[in-house]
């Protein structure tokens, strides 16, 4: 039961609308919510556009004045509202914490409300702690006070996860944080969701936020509803209306390369060779090629040096320590971002990209980025035209 | 005779009308207490019906000691009835309005967080709203104590039990032999059990705090045998 996680279930919002007593516009309207099983879906929008209002309505922290929230098939309606609850983690704003609790109390809450026994509860709380990154053995015992904000959130998030729930709920949970520390537990709650793959609703107001975290994206525009709801990358290439693009702002190229990793474009493919291999051979692949250069690997493929036509030749048997070392590598997990601000910064125009393991995986240029761009841009246009007219001729 | 002679003399009456006035002070308190957090717990999440509680218990606080327990005369007679009556009315005011104004201030983040999390109205409020607020009922309760030891000795008055009996007897024969050092005893009495009271408080609060010895011992343990 331990090893074996509990993964996300589909939620849906039908029709839902939240209207306060004596509040005028409803806070939310009409809204219609696909949330498929294991995604993380972001909703964001400018304060009072009803976020929060939507996803305190799948707890029922908020009930609905209308509509009907499906979880994983079941009507939210039909299970008590405490029982529900537990099922779905829950993370807010500065963590909200239980400042009389230590840290594992915090934690084993939920699972002592289900009834779990101290040993499997005290098992539980350090499997957690080590699982958001904090020593179990120094931590447990603490009051939240001596944490800082960042190890508050982490501890919020292991409370929220205790009972392993399918669905996670988090209200702008890294907004009170400074940005080293916001960057950091964003890049690990990816990281746990890689394991993970819970349903998780993620509340924010930052757009830069949303593009990172989420698989897809629900902006939200006062009097709540949503104005459009798709992944990041269709977002920033192909913004449903004004309203959208005034909320992205300027710099949605910029935004595509800090959302596009190096593995997901298609880097180029320079020849290599390991040190032993022959001299001529390599020069005739160069040839064929037509770049005019090859890489020369060790032995685990690892990249070690450029060498140019002209360096090889004449170079009888095998290459050896012909050519000139790399100044650097590119991993294929890095954002194109940082891979632009690489290659500005290094010596020559072309930089290998290691893989696993660090192995040779290509080779990355500016312009190679550039045509990148240019491609994701063209597919999102290509998707949106057969989106319009889905099976028309030509 | 000297105060010390006439302690020593009247040794195991003094005695006796201390711990009277002890006991009398201690289960009033006790009874305004529960009380008065129950009026608290009632009221806090209905702005008007708190203002309402401890506007009405503000009323009966200005109505001077002596009075009260005159007015209480007709209805309770004299003795116990009227004294424990009039004490627990007291009592009462500082005790709703720091449950109410300690329940108010609890971080409504951490509220939230406890129904988010399933726990339910009861719960919430005994595992985390009330431990928080813990302090400031304390001393609202601390103050009731206080309060209730000066008007148990006015309720001698009204023939009460306790120290309240050495101070109107020595008033009443003013002049006479021993009266000042009856009117004395009392008072000094009624002090030092306030001292003793207000200590045992001071501890409780230690030990009671939301990170004091108590509080972690009850978290902890919960989790870790």
């Amino acid at each position: 039961m331990a090893d074996q996680s509990t993964t996300g279930v589909p939620i849906e919002l039908r029709k839902v609308t939240k209207a306060f007593p004596g509040g005028g516009e409803p806070a939310v309207r009409e809204l219609d919510l696909n949330i498929p099983a294991g995604e993380i879906v972001v909703l964001v929008g400018p304060s009072g556009c009803g976020k929060t209002t939507t996803m305190r309505m799948i707890n029922r922290l908020i009930e609905p004045t209308s509509g009907d929230i499906v979880i994983d098939g079941r009507s939210s309606h039909d299970i008590d509202p405490d029982r529900l609850r537990r099922n779905i983690g829950y993370v807010i704003q500065q963590a909200g914490l239980f400042p009389h609790m230590t840290v594992a109390a915090n934690i084993a809450q939920v699972p002592k409300m289900l009834g779990w026994d101290r040993a499997r509860i005290a098992e539980r709380v350090d499997e957690l702690l080590t699982l958001v990154g904090l020593d179990a053995e120094a931590y447990r015992d603490t009051f939240p006070r001596r944490l800082s904000g960042g190890q508050q959130q982490r501890v919020g998030v292991a409370r929220a996860l205790a009972a392993d729930p399918p669905v996670l709920l988090m209200d702008e949970p890294f907004g009170a944080l400074d940005p080293i520390s916001r960057e950091r537990l964003q890049d690990e709650l990816l990281g746990l969701q890689d394991d993970l793959a819970k349903t998780i609703v993620f509340v924010t107001h930052d757009i830069d936020e949303a593009l990172k975290i989420g698989d897809h994206i629900a902006i939200m525009k006062a009097p709540g509803h949503i104005v459009q709801y798709a992944t990041p990358a269709e977002i920033l290439t192909n913004p449903a209306d004004g309203y959208v693009e005034q909320f992205l702002g300027a710099g949605s190229s910029m935004r595509l390369l800090r959302l596009t990793k190096v593995g997901d474009i298609e880097v180029d493919q320079v020849p290599y060779a390991s040190e032993d291999a022959d001299a001529a051979a390599v020069l005739v692949e160069i040839e064929r090629d037509g770049r005019g250069y090859a890489l020369i690997t060790d032995g685990m493929r690892r990249p070690l040096r450029w060498v140019s036509a002209e360096q090889l030749q004449g170079v009888e048997g095998p290459v050896g320590s012909a050519g000139d070392a790399i100044t650097g590598t590119l991993g294929h997990r890095m954002t194109l971002q940082d891979a632009l601000e690489a290659l500005l910064n290094a010596d020559n125009d072309v930089v290998p990209v290691v893989g696993r393991r660090r192995a040779y995986a290509g080779a990355l240029s500016l312009s190679t980025v550039q045509n990148a761009i240019q491609a994701i841009k063209t597919r999102e246009r290509e998707r949106r035209l057969h989106r319009n007219h889905p099976g028309g001729s030509g | 005779m000297t105060l010390w002679e006439y302690v020593e003399d009247r040794w195991d009456l003094i005695l006796f009308e201390t711990a009277q006035h002890a006991s009398m002070v201690a289960q009033c308190v006790l009874v305004a207490a529960v009380l008065g957090v129950l009026i608290g717990v009632a009221t806090y999440r209905r702005p008007r019906l708190a203002s309402l509680a401890t506007a009405s218990s503000g009323v009966l606080f200005t109505v001077p000691s002596l009075a009260m327990l005159g007015l209480l005369i007709p209805a309770l007679g004299l003795g116990v009835a009227p004294s424990v009556t009039a004490i627990v009315l007291y009592a009462l005011l500082p005790i709703i309005r720091n449950t109410v104004v300690g329940l108010q201030g609890v971080d409504q983040l951490v509220v939230d967080a406890a129904r988010g999390i399933g726990m339910s109205r009861g719960r919430s409020l005994t595992r985390i709203e009330l431990p928080l607020a813990w302090p400031v009922i304390l001393t609202g309760i601390r103050v009731s104590t206080q309060l209730a030891m000066g008007i148990g000795a006015v309720a001698a008055y009204v023939s009460g039990p306790g120290l309240g009996e050495q101070i109107f007897s020595g008033l009443a024969r003013l002049g006479g032999a021993n009266a000042v050092n009856s009117t004395l005893t009392g008072t000094i009495g009624v002090a030092i059990l306030a001292l003793l009271f207000d200590g045992c408080f001071v501890l409780l609060g230690k030990l009671t705090a939301p990170e004091g010895p108590l509080s972690r011992r009850l978290t902890t343990g919960g989790v870790r045998g």
